[in-house]
């Protein structure tokens, strides 16, 4: 459903993303994994047209979006959550809900679709149907991080962009953002594009996993290969150090 | 008929050139990264990674030969760091050189999976019996039958080479239903039954295996009618990952090569052009997800031709035609490479200096003989073996330890070789004309 084939972003001088080509079937969750400043978030920020590449091609469902504006991109059914949450403070859980809805509210079933989608975010996370009066600033890490996947899930996308969903947050929060990311696929066939520093729980939910180093994708692989791979065990996975949510 | 891996091996074309271009992009950037050869020869030829923008580009990238493998012998090639490597496997080479191939963990699973497709397409299924009369050893054959037999589920009799009325009576007792060995020995086993009073007929024996030789469609026909199996053909070569590069389904028109982990290629041997779609030229291959020992564009020296109409058994991977020839001089005899190059260093160690001679390979009652005429020559009783006959065997075992195989070896008189204007014929394959 998704196509990538060579692109190349920059910050100014700064070539971020060297002729990166991946792709991603309908209804897969893959995972990006490298260190930090490798170009996993550039490369989420490229596809949703928030950096836009300088050159290469991105095809969605078929279709050319990389030369679309971030909002166009929206609306083809690409959302994106953005790393370290995001959410607007000052306002209600609800109404940060609805803003994410945005690009449905101009449509003509968009009232239905909305009421279709929020009920559909609530049963997934039922915490924030309790605290949906409570400003969002209000909220605990872990709550805020459900925010945020809800607030991106309002679009109704068909490919989910996930940025570092775990970062800060308790192991067992981890453990239920994780549970909702893949029963997210498994049930209701969303794709994920997942990037995430704790690579190992990452590989252990996706299907497959690119390994990308300075700007490059060096491996491309079912994730149990790359759990195997001793690179990426060695680089990503800090191997010997059991992870405590793990048992 | 049953595909083993129907998501990898039914793909649309479209989908495996977008996955292959990934993985092209990928393995440069390793073998940039980590192979001190191909950075350099990358560099020598002015091309970093990034140029690799479509499979077109593929070409632009220099060949690898089995020159440039002896040269990093034994190593150089690696692109992990040893400890990473569960296995190491390697071809016969001179007296001082084979060539070293290591397989990490998930090399060893892809393998194995690779061959399972091959073997699921000849018609192999868990509940078989799996005979596999290979070398076990540093050579790739066996392993490689029997991981992607294990991985089918099947079960396996590694009964290895020789013995062949040990064989035959396992093959009985047992109730092997496949076997997998060189089409000669097929033929071996064949006769050696006939004259144990053993009707073929009375066995389990289903679909057979045949690879490690060139044979032609005239002995697959005698296989099977002597057998009672289907004779099914496989490719595979050690530098690459050894069996499981192509195989035939049931349609047995070509032998569908697994696009999604190689790239194939067809060139012109003499001017290393790319040659369009069904000429027939020099296989080369490019290694698309293997860990350890990433080849980019490997000159196989074989001579085949691709075939890219989709196959009736489903599988949308490219055809390649029966290898029966090679573009260099490489001789396969008993399933086992033999470079004429080889035998004349080991002769000239042996008689240390040059001698007449030459190289005649036969089939004789189905088995491949190879035998080194040498003309006797001052030279040969000048040397500290001062007997003929303790120089012959001598040289004799020189050449079973450096390449594996049983040779016969005669002196005969001065002159008495063939010749042509360039002097004595160094080879003479009799096998092609039967």
């Amino acid at each position: 459903m998704l196509r990538i084939k060579n692109i190349n972003t920059y910050y100014g001088q700064v070539h971020a993303l060297k002729n990166v080509s991946l792709h991603l079937q309908e209804g897969e969750i893959v995972t990006l994994i490298g260190a930090n400043g490798a170009g996993k978030t550039t490369l989420l920020n490229s596809l949703s047209g928030i950096v836009p590449a300088k050159s290469g091609q991105i095809l969605f469902a078929g279709e050319p979006v990389h030369d679309l504006p971030a909002h166009r991109i929206v609306e083809v059914g690409v959302s994106q959550v953005p790393e370290g949450r995001q959410v607007f403070k000052p306002l209600d859980v609800a109404d940060n809900l609805e803003l994410g809805g945005y690009v449905r509210r101009r449509k003509r079933e968009g009232k239905k679709d909305m009421k279709a989608a929020l009920a559909m975010v609530y049963e997934l996370f039922p915490v924030l149907s309790e605290r949906k009066k409570q400003p969002a600033g209000t909220l605990s890490g872990g709550e805020q991080q459900m925010l945020a996947i809800g607030r991106a899930l309002m679009a109704q996308p068909r490919l989910l962009l996930l940025d570092e969903p775990s970062m800060g947050l308790a192991p067992l929060i981890v453990q239920e953002i994780f549970r909702v990311i893949e029963s997210l696929s498994r049930e209701r066939k969303t794709t994920v594009l997942l990037v995430e520093q704790n690579a190992r729980a990452a590989l252990k939910i996706a299907d497959r996993g690119y390994v990308i180093e300075t700007g490059k994708i060096i491996l491309e692989g079912a994730a149990a290969e790359l759990l195997e791979n001793r690179e990426v065990q060695r680089a990503y996975l800090g191997k010997d150090k059991k992870q405590i949510w793990e048992r | 008929m049953t595909i083993w891996d129907s998501a990898r091996e039914s793909l649309s074309r479209d989908e495996l050139e977008q996955l292959q271009l990934e993985r092209l992009q990928a393995t440069v950037n390793r073998v940039y990264k980590n192979v001190i050869h191909y950075r350099k020869i990358f560099t020598e030829r002015g091309i970093i990674p990034e140029d690799i923008q479509s499979l077109a580009d593929l070409a632009r990238l220099p060949f690898t030969t089995r020159d440039d493998l002896r040269l990093n012998y034994p190593y150089g090639m690696f692109a992990v760091p040893l400890r990473e490597v569960v296995r190491i496997h390697s071809s016969s080479g001179t007296t001082s050189k084979p060539i070293v191939m290591g397989y990490t963990k998930n090399d060893v699973r892809m393998w194995s999976n690779l061959v399972a497709r091959f073997m699921t397409a000849a018609g192999v299924t868990r509940d078989d019996l799996v005979q596999i009369a290979f070398n076990y050893g540093l050579f790739t054959g066996a392993f490689g039958l029997h991981y992607g037999a294990e991985t089918i589920g099947a079960s396996v009799i590694p009964t290895s080479t020789g013995n062949t009325e040990k064989q035959i009576m396992i093959m009985q007792d047992y109730k092997t239903t496949v076997l997998v060995c060189t089409p000669s020995y097929a033929l071996i086993l064949a006769d050696r039954m006939n004259q144990m009073g053993i009707d073929p007929k009375g066995l389990s024996l289903r679909v057979g295996l045949f690879g490690g030789e060139p044979w032609s469609e005239a002995m697959r026909a005698e296989i099977e009618a002597r057998l009672h199996l289907r004779a099914t053909d496989n490719y595979g070569l050690s530098e690459v990952i050894g069996p499981g590069v192509a195989g035939e389904c049931a349609c047995r028109k070509g032998m569908h090569l697994s696009e999604d982990a190689l790239i194939p290629e067809i060139i012109d041997p003499e001017t290393t052009a790319v040659l369009p779609p069904g000429r027939e030229g020099e296989l080369v291959l490019t290694t698309l997800n293997k860990e350890a020992f990433p080849m980019i564009r490997y000159r196989t020296g074989d001579l085949t031709s691709l075939d890219y109409e989709t196959c009736d058994c489903g599988r949308t991977l490219v055809r390649m035609k029966k290898t029966m020839t090679r573009s260099d001089d490489m001789l396969i005899v008993k399933g086992v490479n033999v470079f004429p190059s080889q035998i004349r260093e080991i002769l000239f160690d042996t008689a240390q200096g040059e001698a007449p001679h030459q190289i005649i390979v036969e089939r004789e009652a189905a088995m491949d003989v190879l035998e080194v005429r040498i003309e006797v020559t001052e030279r040969i009783f000048t040397v500290e073996v001062q007997k003929p006959r303790a120089f012959l065997e001598m040289f004799r075992k020189r050449i079973k330890s450096v390449i594996g195989i049983d040779v016969a070896v005669s002196l005969v008189e001065p002159g008495s070789l063939s010749r042509d204007d360039a002097g004595v014929i160094p080879v003479i394959d009799k096998r092609r004309a039967s």
